[in-house]
């Protein structure tokens, strides 16, 4: 499942055995995939609360101490909420949130580790979690954009790139806040260059740096008035 | 990416037993931010991925007997919070700085960037890692060989080792822990690379049922003056176009012996021994540093589009023997 978006596996006339999801054999049937991909979904939302014994039952592992290659019990910790799913090895964690959790704030662009749109928090560290595998990022806090707006208010972060106006297309701008908001943790009160560094793991193709980085100084300002890190 | 197993072991010893005789057979998964991509890519296709991140023992920095250890899961990120264990290692510290992203930090590891594969873009494009056509010719020569090899280059290799910490440790003589099946073994960091000399293979001299497990740096290397100096298309988002590294045994102002290494100029990280006997014996200052940079780029064949290399090789070496005594 791990290449749902990847449109060159789409058509089902890859190599045998290479990525021969779900989704592409339905798609092949006349299925939209991002129905299909929404329906998983809704069923992954149903199936949070069975207990792990039970899936490791019903798919015993071959090999002792190995898992896989079909899909295995997978629990996530995401936004303080515990998320039980079942995925093979190979799915990356931006894929489990994107197309199996309907979290789509995490963007899929370079998908190599490099541009930063899909940055996540994890253990408060920010990481690329188009190259984290899910079942690498089980027992570990992550925190993704859509647990910064509870109850529909903004973060400071992302309050403060609305006032600076630091996004054009805004594809990157999710990234760009979750690695603004791990750097503002650990760093409550940095320098301008200080945050510039701090985002060289985030491209933006419009240019938004400046107003940024203006929202990186605003966001800490405002937080260290109200006593810190919220 | 293909389908694999997973393992997720807890101590080196069953890490060792779930990797195969063969590459393909099963890939040791760290920080993965070269092997994700490259199985995405079709580069790698393991059968099996073994994870070493769950074996605490590989991860940490520590002192051990006057030396430094260096766990192969320690991350950038440990030692950029916690740059303590560097203190007498500026040479590390520089290259650790040179990690331009904190999403790269927090999951790129110690071991891993000694292992990861070559940044070049035809074996990244499926090429092979000597980048032959169809007809077993390399593209490299009359290709876009911008960021190719200028040392080390006469075939049928051109890629260049795109590791941040191979030239220091090398410059300061570390050495690595090796386990396999039938034990452990020590060896330099220099004898981790080789040239290819035919398809099949790889740059390290790692096998496919062992892992890295430490870094170990001897108390000696302490007493050596040492600098990077990386030079840069762009001060973020990219490797180098060229390092030196650079340990000096010094005697007073005098340089008593002097090892150079360069990275990103060549398939291995490559030894400019040309400007170690130039410096040895001599005064350090600038006049010095600058032929000893000229010296380093004794050898040096470019190709058609990285004769810019040499001058950065130049600069590099004589900038960095210039912070090594500053």
């Amino acid at each position: 499942m791990a290449d749902q978006d990847d449109l060159h596996h789409s058509t089902g006339s890859g190599e045998p055995g290479d990525d021969n999801s779900a989704s592409d054999r339905e798609s092949s049937k006349g299925f939209s995939r991002r129905q299909f991909i929404k329906g998983t979904g809704l069923a992954v939302s149903a199936s949070v609360f069975v207990p792990d014994g039970l899936l490791k039952a019903a798919m015993p592992e071959e090999t002792p101490g190995v898992s896989g290659p079909g899909e295995v019990p997978v629990r996530l910790r995401i936004n303080g909420r515990e998320h039980q799913l079942r995925l093979e090895p190979r799915v990356t964690l931006l894929d489990a949130l994107r197309n199996r959790l309907d979290m789509t704030g995490a963007k899929k662009v370079c998908d190599r580790a490099t541009c930063g749109a899909c940055t996540v928090i994890m253990d408060g560290h920010p990481v690329y979690s188009c190259t984290v595998l899910a079942i690498d990022a089980q027992g570990k806090s992550i925190e993704t954009i859509e647990g910064l707006a509870p109850e529909g208010k903004l973060h400071p972060v992302s309050q403060a790139f609305v006032d600076n106006d630091a996004q054009q297309c805004g594809f990157c701008t999710p990234g760009f806040v979750m690695a603004v908001k791990a750097f503002l943790d650990k760093h409550p009160h940095p320098t301008y260059d200080e945050v510039r560094a701090s985002l060289g793991g985030n491209l933006c193709r419009c240019g938004t740096y400046m107003g940024i980085r203006k929202a990186a100084l605003e966001a800490a300002a405002k937080m260290a008035g109200k006593g810190g890190r919220l | 990416m293909r389908p694999f197993e997973y393992g997720n072991p807890s101590t080196v010893k069953q890490a060792i037993s779930l990797l195969g005789s063969d590459w393909e057979q099963a890939a040791v998964l760290a920080g993965g931010t070269d092997l994700i991509s490259l199985m995405k890519d079709y580069i790698d296709t393991p059968k099996r991925v073994v994870n070493i991140k769950s074996i605490s023992a590989l991860r940490g920095a520590s002192e051990v007997n006057g030396g430094l250890r260096l766990g192969a899961t320690t991350t950038f990120e440990d030692l950029f919070e916690n740059p303590a264990p560097l203190r007498d290692f500026p040479s590390l510290r520089a290259a650790i700085d040179g990690i331009y992203s904190a999403q790269m930090r927090s999951m790129g590891t110690v071991g891993g960037d000694l292992l990861q594969r070559p940044r070049c873009w035809y074996y990244r494009n499926g090429f092979g890692l000597l980048a032959l056509d169809s007809k077993g010719q390399s593209l490299v020569p009359h290709g876009d060989n911008r960021y190719h090899a200028i040392f080390g280059n006469a075939g049928p290799a051109y890629f260049v080792s795109p590791s941040s910490l191979a030239p220091p440790l090398v410059a300061l003589g570390a050495t690595l822990r090796i386990q396999g099946p039938k034990g452990e073994r020590e060896l330099p960091v220099a004898e981790l690379f080789r040239i290819p000399r035919h398809t099949g293979e790889r740059e390290h001299t790692i096998q496919p049922k062992e892992i890295l497990t430490e870094i170990l740096l001897p108390a000696s290397a302490r007493r050596l003056r040492n600098a990077t100096y990386e030079v840069r298309e762009r001060h973020f988002m990219d490797w180098p176009l060229a390092t030196a590294s650079v340990a000096l045994r010094m005697e007073g102002r005098r340089v008593r012996q002097a090892r150079v290494v360069l990275g990103q100029v060549a398939p291995i990280p490559w030894r400019a021994e040309g400007a170690e006997r130039e410096l040895a014996g001599k005064t350090l200052d600038e006049a010095v540093a600058t032929r000893a940079g000229e010296a380093a780029t004794v050898g040096a064949h470019p190709l058609s589009k990285n004769g810019y290399k040499v001058q950065l090789v130049r600069v590099a070496v004589k900038r960095a023997l210039l912070a090594a005594i500053a």
